[in-house]
């Protein structure tokens, strides 16, 4: 490997929030060298959770989710539009779609996730969500009795689904589960979600996938598993993600499920060797979180690049600084709250800890009704490892304790 | 002294600014934001710390 050249700067590849948490977080950890963030998107890193609900009701516009730029990111250097295509981690270079090989010192891997398409040919009227042009293109075709066939129904589709309604769209989900958001709560609240959902005017086919979109110039109609056919104008496809992991794949870094990080949000490659120049941040890392165990997971949780991008511009820094207290910063706890919430018509849902992690369908009401307002526990092997609030916030807060306490 | 704005049209009261800056934010027994709008700069760390996790990104510092 060869020695890193001091004056290359730190690269920073994606340009959404994980990216933007992990500069701010070199600047405030002391780092003053350059800082590249190369990103594929044309805009300034931007909230995406308004994009399925607030924003996607309203006008959808950078100006409405576009994150505030901080004073000490100045002289930060944006290469916006720009795709990563290659790495080469003994060089220390970075090839773009453009053609262009750049030197870096050290390299921080924010390129997330993308959205899964049905495999389907291309038609007008079939969307995903997951970018700020998605949303745009979305929102001009949910006009007043436009006819909306969401595929999916994890939270984004039933927000979506919500959203949809709200604009006076005929909404029908369709979904290979039993009960909408089945696999993150579980069977007992997604049957309470069913009920609010389908009151609300929502019809939902559940335990069936698509088997073809017709359609001449555009949607038409959706094919069901089960023969059914249901008129559509509009195609939403909320059917999972896939990691940005391509142009890694001539490293030796795990790239299993996502990229593999220690819990300093170093990379890590297939021999089991952390890289103090190398760092994973946002929903494409794989860490692990001592709050729960030591197994590393990606988590698709909003809360994370904040998290990770702080943990891993505080670890770079120190690295970068040679100053002595790398290993002292690299021993500092990092045990991230995971933290998530879905607004879907008068539905507010919170949640903290992994509630995926639940053992035995142990899923308890802890306070309230689910037909009203409660507080649901997950528990694994009898601990609490997450907590989610139908209607209740304040309430969550001692149990939130108990997580982050080891869910005793 | 820090001084600090909050969209209230923006803000859901979701309270993930309450674990970062409890001094200043808090959620009321109806489970409505309510906060106190000047900081020590001492607690500069804090509050920037709530702004980043606003979901809404509804909070600001006023510089």
């Amino acid at each position: 490997m060869s020695e890193a050249n001091p004056a290359a700067p730190v690269v920073i590849v994606g340009a959404a929030m994980g990216g933007l948490r992990a500069a701010e977080s070199l600047r405030r950890s002391g780092y003053t060298g350059a800082i590249r963030v190369v990103g594929d998107e044309l805009h300034a890193p931007y909230n995406r959770p308004p994009l399925s609900k607030e924003v996607l009701a309203t006008d959808v516009t950078h100006e409405a989710v576009a994150f505030p730029s901080r004073a000490e990111m100045g002289d930060v250097e944006w290469m916006l539009g720009v795709r990563a295509s290659a790495v080469d981690l003994d060089a220390r270079t970075l090839t773009t779609d453009d053609g262009n090989v750049q030197q870096w010192r050290a390299l921080v891997i924010a390129t997330g996730l993308r959205a899964r398409r049905l495999d389907f040919a291309p038609i007008a009227g079939r969307h995903v969500v997951r970018s700020l042009d998605d949303a745009m293109a979305l929102r001009a075709e949910l006009t007043p009795g436009a006819r909306v066939v969401v595929v999916g129904s994890g939270f984004l589709g039933c927000e979506l689904s919500a959203t949809a309604r709200k604009l006076g769209c005929a909404v029908t989900i369709v979904t290979p589960s039993a009960e909408p958001m089945m696999r993150p709560l579980g069977d007992l609240v997604a049957k309470e979600m069913r009920r609010r959902l389908t009151e609300e005017g929502v019809e939902i086919f559940s335990g069936v996938n698509v088997a073809a979109i017709n359609g001449e110039a555009s949607v038409e109609s959706v094919e069901l598993s089960d023969g059914t056919v249901v008129p559509a104008d509009v195609v939403i496809e909320s059917v999972g993600s896939d990691c940005n992991t391509e142009w890694l794949e001539s490293t030796d870094l795990d790239l299993s499920d996502g990229v593999l990080a220690d819990n300093a949000m170093r990379a890590v490659s297939t021999s089991g060797l952390a890289r103090d120049d190398v760092y994973v941040v946002g929903d494409i890392a794989r860490f692990p979180n001592p709050m729960f165990d030591d197994v590393p997971r990606r988590i698709e949780h909003w809360n994370i690049p904040t998290d990770t991008g702080k943990r891993a511009g505080a670890v770079l820094a120190a690295h970068l600084a040679d100053d002595g207290t790398f290993a002292e910063v690299v021993a500092k706890p990092f045990a991230p709250m995971p933290s998530f919430w879905s607004n879907q018509f008068e539905i507010k849902l919170q949640a903290y800890g992994l509630l995926g992690l639940v053992s035995d369908d142990d899923i308890r009401i802890l306070e309230g009704d689910l037909t009203e307002q409660a507080a649901v526990g997950y528990y694994r092997d009898g601990r609490l490892v997450g907590v989610l609030g139908v209607g209740m916030k304040a309430a969550l807060l001692p149990y939130r304790k108990q997580i982050a306490d080891g869910g005793s | 002294m820090i001084k600090i704005e909050v969209d209230m049209n923006q803000c859901q009261h979701y309270g993930q600014c309450v674990f970062e800056a409890p001094d200043n934010f808090k959620l009321n027994d109806d489970d409505k934001l309510e906060y106190v709008a000047e900081a020590p700069d001492s607690e500069r760390d804090n509050i920037e710390a709530a702004v980043d996790v606003c979901p809404m990104q509804a909070i600001r510092i006023v510089e």
